[in-house]
């Protein structure tokens, strides 16, 4: 018992990262854009429980909510929108899968000469610093020669870990917070901007005919409601 | 705990079959997949180096990583369904109007 609790996370971490080099494998193989989706669905979820164990789990919820809840649900809605039909016999390749592959796998080859065990020699940190929130504060002393001197001090706080990184955002990546919000509120607007279909001139002439009976059936469902 | 290296193996490898899929496939949809695969490899490197270094900035920059790919996949699916009504493809070889 003793040896399989120690060696949880090994198991865990070896599990899970099967899976999700197999699904990511997967999610570039498959012919089918859903079938991809789904596969990459794994994916996220897969990292997200990496997260956790890597006592990050602020991010993955985040991870769980935005990936898997939202840009999932994005990229299956346009799929169903587009709705390509592919054919058996057409290609799925493009003409530079060979040089791809080499590049792909030429930069795996790369990374795992940088990264090959035994590179990092700092100790491996506790979790304590990534769930407790920093305070500066300053002590008061009084000599004995009644002078006061201000002596700074950081206190630490054990939280959450969802407490310390909203610490963290809201304290000393505040503005790189506000800018992200703006980049958000740019992309919805280039989204949008973008994705809208351009009406025909035939269209256009019939668009308020359009709004005004949009308008006339909605009077009359209330009406018959209210009656 | 499994050591950094091992996270690090790992990232790399899903960051290399992202790249593998982003120039390999002609379907734009599974190529945006493909991006969104190579950032999330970035984003199990900030995690992993952040519990080693046992600094809150990696988390951090994660989620900003994510706030990034999260933009990004909504403009680019407006992208591809734009290139769907003009040219009714979204394969990534046949929009070369830009290409001479």
């Amino acid at each position: 018992m003793d040896a399989l609790t120690q060696n949880m996370p090994f198991l865990v971490f070896f599990v899970v990262g099967t899976v999700a080099v197999a699904s990511s494998i997967l999610v570039i193989a498959m012919r089918n854009p859903v079938h991809s989706a789904l596969f990459l669905l794994l994916t996220f979820l897969c990292v997200a429980v990496l997260f956790v164990i890597n006592s990050a789990e602020f991010v993955a919820a985040v991870q769980v909510l935005v990936y898997a809840g939202g840009i999932m649900v994005l990229f299956l809605f346009v799929v169903m929108l587009i709705n390509v039909r592919h054919l058996p016999e057409e290609r799925v390749l493009s003409q530079f899968w060979k040089g791809g592959f080499a590049v792909g796998i030429g930069l795996l080859i790369l990374f795992a000469t940088i990264v090959r065990p035994g590179v990092y020699h700092d100790p491996v940190g506790r979790d304590r610093n990534l769930r407790s929130v920093k305070e500066h504060r300053t002590r008061r002393i009084h000599n004995a020669d009644g002078t006061v001197t201000l002596k700074p001090y950081v206190r630490r706080t054990v939280v959450g870990n969802s407490e310390a990184v909203g610490m963290a955002l809201y304290r000393d990546y505040l503005v790189p917070f506000e800018v992200a919000s703006l980049f958000l509120l740019v992309a919805m607007i280039g989204a949008i901007v973008i994705g809208k279909r351009e009406l025909s001139a035939a269209e256009e002439e019939t668009v308020q005919d359009f709004i005004q009976d949009r308008v006339d059936t909605e009077h009359e469902v209330k009406e018959a409601m209210s009656a | 705990m499994p050591s950094t290296e091992a996270y690090l193996m790992l990232s790399a490898t899903l960051f290399s079959i992202g790249l593998i899929g982003v120039v390999i496939r002609r379907n734009m949809i599974t190529v945006l997949m493909a991006i969104e695969l190579m950032l999330n490899a970035v984003n199990i490197n900030l995690v992993a180096f952040s519990q080693r270094l046992s600094s809150l900035e990696g988390q951090v920059f994660a989620i900003f990583v994510i706030t990034v790919a999260a933009g990004e996949a909504a403009v680019g699916l407006a992208i591809i369904i734009q290139l769907y009504r003009l040219k009714s493809t979204i394969n990534v070889d046949e929009a070369r109007t830009l290409n001479g």
